[in-house]
């Protein structure tokens, strides 16, 4: 089924604050493999000029699509989950995330469009501190298979 | 922050050599539990079936995550990454078995911008597919 277009340029309200800790970046680090010191140690971060710990680039997808997918979920868009795998993703930094943050997200709906058989749906993501600092900009493209067919 | 590649030390054209990533079912038990992506495709292979993939393939994060971890490398300093995009052109299949699938990431310097950035295009494959494409990073160097 089409994705509903009317969502095109919907704003959802900012999410509830994710506080960055530690522990979930050391979870994530591990995760994904990284041994890196600056992930799991204070000091190593510090001596690189960091205020705590650092999350790795692509950490902020953890909090990111939360409020984004809530959006999706929504039965008037009309996407089935079953079929939707990740296109796209964009992070463009401020400044790099680390422990003690508190985050606030903001997603907006910026494209759905068509390409062959698949509809495919961009998700913006501007995350700041709870006291309005911007941090980073995410942008989650993703595909329906099948779901112009 | 604290790169440890210097920016005059660096040519456009210079090569970052390649790196293999193993990926096996337990990192994508492992990473659909730090990232809250609990889409059974990546972990359920009578699911992954039912909706037409040929197995449990990888979170397309995970594998952006592998380049990611090859950027952070190179420059020394994860702080360093200001900007860092890719396509996910193909899938990761990863069979149930020991050996699990090989992720090869390479890069080389594309472009010098101000500020001592610098753009980094990439390169990701698992056997013949190339699994990222429009894949780059912008890194600030020392």
């Amino acid at each position: 089924m089409a994705l509903n277009r009317d969502f095109v340029g919907r704003s959802f309200p900012p999410s509830a604050p994710y506080e960055v800790s530690r522990v979930k970046i050391r979870e994530f680090a591990a995760a994904i493999g990284d041994a890196n010191p600056i992930y799991r140690d204070r000091e190593a971060a510090r001596a690189a000029g960091h205020p705590d710990v650092v999350a790795p680039p692509t950490f902020p997808i953890v909090f990111s699509l939360q409020s984004g997918g809530e959006a999706l979920m929504d039965p008037g868009l009309g996407l089935n989950l079953a079929m939707v795998v990740h296109g796209e993703q964009r992070f463009e930094y401020v400044r790099p995330v680390h422990a003690g943050d508190e985050l606030v997200t903001t997603a907006t709906i910026t494209d759905i469009r068509s390409a062959g058989r698949n509809e495919l749906l961009t998700v913006r993501s501007d995350v700041t501190t709870v006291a309005g600092e911007p941090v980073c900009t995410t942008y989650n493209t993703i595909v329906e298979r099948g779901g112009a067919a | 922050m604290a790169a440890t590649v210097k920016y005059d030390e660096v040519e456009v054209g210079q090569e970052i050599p390649a790196v293999d990533y193993v990926v096996r079912r337990l990192n994508l038990v492992m990473y659909a539990g730090a990232s809250g992506d609990f889409n059974q495709i990546h972990w359920n292979e009578r699911f992954a079936r039912m909706v037409g993939l040929p197995d449990v393939i990888a979170h397309g994060m995970y594998t952006m995550a592998q380049a990611g971890r090859f950027v952070t490398d190179w420059a020394g300093d994860p702080g360093a990454v200001v900007d860092f995009g890719v396509r996910f052109s193909s899938m990761v299949v990863v069979p149930d078995d020991d050996q699990g699938a090989t992720i090869r990431v390479g890069g080389v310097v594309e472009e010098k911008l101000e500020d001592n950035r610098v753009v980094v295009g990439l390169t990701a494959t698992s056997g013949d597919a190339r699994v990222l494409s429009k894949a780059r990073a912008v890194v600030r160097l020392a």
